[in-house]
């Protein structure tokens, strides 16, 4: 089966991240106010084989942990559906 | 005595040149070799020359070489994150193998990115405070001469050296900082911080002090024609380092 894959990588909380608080602050001047929060990351999607959800659910974790994120500084969300 | 030094290029490495070029200039003091006496100084010294070379990143050996480089740049673009495609690189089990047997590793810029991808060296280098490329020449104290970077030089001096990165900000957490201080792991700091490093960090090692990372260029402070030589002591260092390393019986 093929699976569509997500994965969503940020900062980990308390890791300062300037482009964060750039746009944050850009905001207000452009009238959103009460905007906080903000968090600049990266999204990889990616189609995988595997033999069902849970096997790419797997798979997926550990491309994150290995390669697609750096677990000292950033945290990620993998999402998984099956392909139409 | 000659010592190999082996500098690694990846693809998109840009610096290996300039590091082999000022490591042969680099001609180091007398160091004491192995054997009766090296312990306290008494033994035996020789001068040592360094003869370095490029290594190719897809080598699965370093063997002959007695210290090794990997020098700055955009090793595989910096795609995804800057090192985190280049510490899968085939060289670099050899260098992992190679630090765990004491060897002398040296990560310049890039290189120090790739080795704390690599899990080398503790932390990350993320994008600089102020989002902004810095090219410029800054002060760097040197905080420890228990690293095979700095035997040679002097603790507490403030070297001028060059700084050309965008990820070059160090961060940890507290926990990692407070070892890094109390193992007296923080190589270097820097005197003005330009990119928002914790600590004011510009270079750590490891517990043993055979792997060193470092965001400023010594290689591009190794001649008052540069505007500075005050990478000099540092390349010396490694020279010595790599001497010492060379003088242990096979």
């Amino acid at each position: 089966m093929k699976f569509e894959i997500l994965v969503e990588v940020r900062l980990r909380p308390g890791i300062a991240d300037p482009q964060g608080a750039t746009i944050e602050r850009a905001l207000p001047a452009l009238g959103f106010t009460g905007v906080t929060d903000v968090r600049v990351g990266k999204a990889i999607r990616f189609t995988t084989e595997a033999a069902d959800v849970d096997d790419a659910r797997r798979r997926a974790a550990e491309m994150t942990e290995r390669l697609l994120s750096n677990p000292v500084i950033e945290e990620a969300d993998v999402d998984v559906r099956a392909r139409p | 005595m000659t010592a190999r030094i082996g500098v690694v290029v990846f693809p998109g490495t840009n610096c290996e040149h300039d590091v082999v070029s000022a490591i042969n200039r680099a001609v180091a003091v007398a160091v004491a070799v192995a054997g009766a006496g090296a312990a306290t100084g008494d033994g035996a010294t020789e001068t040592v020359r360094a003869e370095a070379g490029l290594v190719w990143h897809g080598e699965r050996s370093l063997a002959g070489y007695d210290a090794v480089v990997l020098p700055g740049g955009f090793a595989h673009g910096d795609y995804l994150r800057p090192g985190a495609i280049a510490r899968f690189s085939p060289i670099m089990d050899a260098v992992s193998a190679f630090a765990a047997a004491g060897g002398p590793v040296i990560g310049i810029c890039n290189g120090f990115q790739v080795l704390t991808e690599a899990g080398l060296l503790p932390g990350a280098l993320q994008k600089n405070r102020d989002l902004r490329f810095l090219c410029t020449t800054v002060g760097v104290t040197v905080c420890s001469t228990r690293s095979v970077l700095t035997c040679e030089a002097e603790l507490g001096s403030v070297l001028r050296i060059p700084i050309n990165h965008f990820e070059g900000n160090y961060t940890c957490d507290d926990e990692t900082r407070a070892r890094l201080r109390d193992e007296g792991r923080i190589v270097f700091r820097y005197t003005d911080n330009p990119n928002g490093s914790v600590d004011d960090i510009a270079g750590v090692s490891n517990a043993q002090g055979n792997v060193v990372g470092l965001m400023p260029h010594p290689e591009r402070a190794s001649d008052l024609l540069l505007g500075s030589a005050d990478g000099m002591p540092l390349l010396r260092s490694l020279v010595v380092s790599a001497g010492r390393r060379a003088s242990l019986p096979a």
